[in-house]
């Protein structure tokens, strides 16, 4: 994942994904979504092991103007 | 898992289908045989095309389907049963494709079993891939695209003759005709397995029913008669159209039946066809409109939904309201920033509701009882009443006659629609709305005249200005939008943009050139003239004179500015005069071009754009910043008084002969331009010797052309300072390019030295004539003149060579900005759409009108633009010197400032349209719905 357009991505434990919900005050549905094709995901798969759907993935991002900013993505089929 | 709490329903998929003729019956409810529609009663015939099953238009009548009156009938459809079939124009492609693709005997596709497998594969591959309905149509295309080449049935072995269309509806065979019946039967034949192939549902889409057997007769709700003055009733085009198919269909169905002559059965049947052709579409290419009695083409189906005037664009995607005004707009430097002058007349049509209590009771009634025009004793405007509502919703005309009878009757509950009044909030708007701040609210103020009028700072958020720029203006109806109004959209809410956290509403031309000749250096104005120009704000007593020369006192131009400027105002930057570059601070200070305010005095510098103008106005932005809106306002409207009094005062004005230098600048910026042209010259010679030494990475003309441009670049550019020098900051040109007012030193050094050299895609001009330009020059003349380079200036005039060079430069940037700016309307056009129904919620997310989320923060930082410091969501150095009163050095805060502003000019931070461009902006690009 080493490559300057593609930002951080990890993935989060069943925990803390829990506390992500309920700090946000959101169901997991209400996130946006990533597929499991993502070619992301599949590389996560490699040092993870299988991703099901429905765990989450946080996503940091590096920008010149915004500061560092965290964002959560669903893993969804296909 | 897409389980949404409070939804019920929801839309899952839509389904566009083909009508069979069975489901046409089934949801038809009546049959309609007879082109009669009402007898001599007036009441509508039955089985007639306004048979009251069909629906009511009447009030007071009954719909004999559903029983329902007027506003609860939705209206319902009948059908005609056809004589003979017919083409559907709508379908003419689809008909044609599968006709071409399918066997002229057996029906199957023109395709192997094999071949069939493999599309009907790669069409299940895109789906599984993602691919939309245009992905997967791309393949069903280029399956019957290949089905169409073969010319041997591979089922069959029927050899297949080749399948033309007539246009609009005549399909050909080889030449023969083909009549819709065989047309249908063909269609039939084709099995519903091969359908799939073509991409085709066959449960919902037959191809036969793309042939008319029926036609569905709309309800009357939608093509309602109406009843002329005179009494009698005019039909709707729809219904014209659907009486001449009827009386055509009876024809065809008595002489098919007498057994007429093939012939005269033939035209009838071809007549009909035009009839129900031109009931879907009366602008179908090639055959004649029909026309209405009086010649006027007929509207019809299609017509109803085309187009700017079609049901979408102006029904669905944009409604008409009421309450609103246009008209020209002109400008009036004695309004407020937030207000906006309404003519009289319109004044008087604009109402707003006001809700009788027992508080306005007695003052409700004495507007009612003034009438619906009333003046003052001194001849003065005062609102009226247009209408008195009752509580039961009955709306009463007020007139002079029946004021007093109305005005008596007016009790609690009662609405009155009362006419402006100087206060009321409005909307103004000028189109194209392409930002938040085209559309403001405005405060009313009535005036004699008939033009809407406003402030000049107020220019440039709706880019208007007063070469015949029309605006609309919309009167709030409820307290609710008024309050919102006045909180969210008032024009001072509005100073700083959302787009580049600086000031949008701000000086503009003369207020700066004002400004500037307020406080150039050592400014200085008698007791008389600062008496004048502290009239324009609100003053009372004059300030201490500055200086007193021989008994007379004088007044600086910075001290009066000072007045205007909050008292603990401190801040340091570089005037909009000040000389480009790296430059030290003595110069700065020499030029005046330093501004240093210290606790609301200007201690030193010219106030110039910069300062107070409009995208730039440093003192505007931190006022507006940090002393809030309010005093936002007023500063601008001071400001801009202030420096409409200096420019008053001391006069301005321009002219060509601004630009006239010595003979001897002129003889200078000839030399110079004369041994550019030389050394172009020697660099032709050099590279035709093979001598040129060539640059990394470019061609050997190439190289030519890039040292060609940079001589004769540099030629312009000396040329210009030339010129310059003896335009001294004295003259008024010099003045407004320099104060940042209008015009560019550019533009008066292409006025008074050299226009430069004219480029196309950023290269010299080399097209026209073989190996030339123009026939003026040798082929293959590579010098300075004939490839472009213009040595005159707009003063001195053009020679023809140059006059048509300079024409194709300009040219191009015509064509430019034109596609430039109806591209990106149309791309901001979509951007919108994508984006309009997005939203920051309480938390700071931004989501959908799903609940889901877009962002985790708005703008991943949660910084609101308009709030921030050139995009930084605070200026440290801009607190530690409040906080600490300590200043960091002058040089590092400038290159500091250098860099927050790095590349921002204001044509970046505008775009501006000319009045045509603007037109080509509200033009919509091709097929939207
Ligand atoms: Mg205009
Ligand atoms: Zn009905
Ligand atoms: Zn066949």
């Amino acid at each position: 994942m080493e490559h300057q357009l593609v930002p951080e991505h990890r993935l989060v434990s069943e925990e803390e994904a829990e506390r992500i919900l309920k700090a946000l005050r959101i169901t997991r549905d209400q996130l946006p979504k990533i597929r499991r094709s993502d070619p992301v995901i599949q590389l996560l798969e490699r040092i993870e092991g299988p991703i099901d759907e429905g765990r989450i993935i946080r996503v940091t991002r590096v920008s010149s103007t915004a500061g560092v900013s965290e964002a959560y993505r669903l893993v969804i089929g296909r | 898992m897409m389980s949404m709490r409070g939804v019920t329903k929801r839309i899952h998929a839509i389904k566009f289908a083909l009508l069979s003729p069975d489901e046409m019956r089934r949801m038809s409810a009546t049959k309609i045989i007879t082109a009669d529609t009402y007898d001599d009663d007036g009441f509508p015939i039955d089985m007639g095309l306004m048979d009251s099953h069909l629906g009511v238009i009447e009030p007071g009548l009954r719909c004999k389907t559903c029983g329902g009156k007027v506003d609860d009938c939705p209206g319902h459809f009948g059908h005609i049963d056809l004589a003979m079939p017919v083409i559907h124009v709508g379908y003419v492609k689809e008909t044609k494709k599968l006709l071409q693709a399918t066997c002229r005997r057996c029906g199957r596709l023109l395709l192997t079993r094999q071949q069939a497998m493999e599309y009907m594969q790669e069409m299940e591959t895109v789906e599984e891939l993602g691919g939309d309905i245009t992905d997967v149509g791309l393949v069903t295309k280029e399956t019957a695209k290949e089905a169409t080449k073969r010319q041997r049935c591979p089922h069959c072995g029927e050899e297949q003759g080749k399948v033309t269309l007539d246009k609009p509806t005549t399909f050909r065979e080889d030449g023969h005709k083909l009549t819709p019946r065989e047309v249908r039967e063909r269609l039939e034949r084709i099995p519903n397995d091969d359908l799939k192939v073509l991409g085709i549902n066959p449960e919902v889409a037959r191809p036969e029913w793309m042939v008319l057997a029926v036609l569905l007769v709309p309800p009357v709700t939608v093509r309602p008669s109406i009843t002329l003055e005179s009494g009698d009733r005019s039909e709707d085009d729809l219904t014209h159209k659907l009486v001449d198919v009827l009386r055509i269909n009876q024809r065809l169905r008595e002489n098919r039946d007498a057994g007429a002559p093939q012939l005269i059965v033939e035209d009838l049947w071809e007549l009909l066809q035009y009839h129900i052709t031109t009931y879907f579409d009366n602008q179908t290419s090639g055959i004649p409109p029909a026309r209405h009695r009086s010649g006027r083409p007929l509207k019809t189906l299609v017509q109803r939904l085309k187009g700017k005037e079609g049901r979408f664009r102006s029904n669905l995607s944009g409604k008409r309201v009421n309450f609103s005004a246009r008209t020209v707009i002109s400008p009036d430097p004695v309004l407020s920033i937030n207000e906006v002058g309404v003519p009289v007349e319109a004044a008087r049509e604009l109402t707003v509701p006001v809700h009788v209590q027992t508080y306005n009771l007695e003052i409700v009634r004495q507007w009612v009882k003034r009438g619906p025009a009333p003046w003052g004793s001194l001849g003065e405007y005062m609102p009226g009443v247009n209408y008195v509502i009752r509580p039961d919703g009955r709306r009463i005309r007020v007139t002079d006659k029946n004021a007093e009878v109305v005005a008596e009757a007016v009790e609690l509950g009662y609405t009155v629609e009362r006419q402006l009044v100087d206060g009321d909030i409005v909307l103004f708007n000028r189109q194209p709305s392409l930002h938040r701040m085209s559309m403001m609210a405005h405060e009313v103020r009535v005036m004699p005249h008939k033009t809407f009028r406003f402030n000049l700072a107020v220019c440039p958020p709706y880019n208007a200005d007063f070469d015949g720029d029309e605006m609309n203006l919309h009167v709030l109806q409820s307290e609710e939008a008024r309050a919102e109004a006045r909180v969210l959209m008032r024009v001072q809410e509005h100073i700083l943009s959302p787009r580049f956290g600086g000031p949008v509403i701000g000086g503009i031309h003369d207020h700066i050139t004002g400004a500037f000749l307020l406080t150039h250096k050592e400014s200085r104005f008698t007791q008389e003239e600062v008496a004048y120009i502290l009239s324009k704000i609100d003053v009372k007593e004059l300030p201490p004179p500055d200086v007193k020369k021989g008994g007379e006192e004088f007044w600086s131009g910075k001290a009066l500015f000072s007045m205007i400027l909050p008292k603990d105002l401190n801040m340091t930057f570089k005037s909009s005069i000040a000389p480009k570059g790296d430059i030290g601070l003595k110069e700065l200070r020499e030029e005046d071009s330093l501004v240093v305010v210290k606790d609301g005095r200007i201690a030193a510098g010219t106030i110039d754009e910069n300062a107070v103008g409009a995208f730039k106005g440093k003192i505007l932005d931190k006022v507006a910043r940090d002393y809030g809106a309010d005093d936002a306002r007023e500063f601008i409207d001071k400001a801009t008084k202030l420096a409409i009094g200096a420019i008053m005062v001391r006069g301005f004005t321009t002219g060509i002969d601004d630009e006239d230098i010595p003979e001897e600048a002129k003889k200078q910026i000839a030399d110079v331009l004369k041994s550019a042209v030389e050394k172009v010259e020697g660099l032709v010679e050099a590279y035709k010797r093979g001598e040129l030494e060539q640059m990394p990475g470019r061609s050997l003309e190439e190289t030519l052309e890039v040292e060609a441009m940079k001589v004769l670049g540099r030629a312009r550019d000396q040329a210009g300072q030339i010129a310059g020098k003896h335009l001294g900051i004295e003259n008024s040109a010099v003045i407004m390019a320099r104060s940042g007012a209008r015009g560019s030193m550019l533009n008066l050094s292409q006025m008074a030295g050299c226009i430069g050299q004219q480029a196309v895609r950023g290269e010299r001009l080399s097209r026209g004539y073989w190996n030339r330009t123009l026939p003026h020059f040798v082929k293959g003349d590579l010098g300075a003149e004939a490839k472009g380079f213009v040595k005159s200036s707009y003063k001195s005039g053009l020679h023809p060579t140059e006059y048509f060079f300079h024409a194709m430069g300009g040219r191009e940037g015509l064509v430019d900005t034109a596609v430039r700016t109806s591209r990106s309307g149309y791309m901001q056009r979509r951007l919108i759409n994508a984006l309009e129904d997005l939203k920051v919620k309480e938390d700071g997310t931004v989501r959908n009108t799903a609940n889901t989320i877009i962002q985790f923060r708005f703008g991943e930082d949660g910084i609101d633009p308009s709030r921030s410091v050139q995009g930084h969501a605070v200026d440290i150095d801009d607190i530690l010197q409040e906080v600490l009163g300590e200043e960091p050095s002058w040089k590092e805060r400038l290159r500091e400032q250098e860099v927050a502003s790095y590349g921002l000019t204001e044509k970046d931070m505008y775009v501006e349209l000319t009045e045509e461009e603007a037109e080509v902006e509200e033009e919509e690009p091709p097929s939207e719905e």
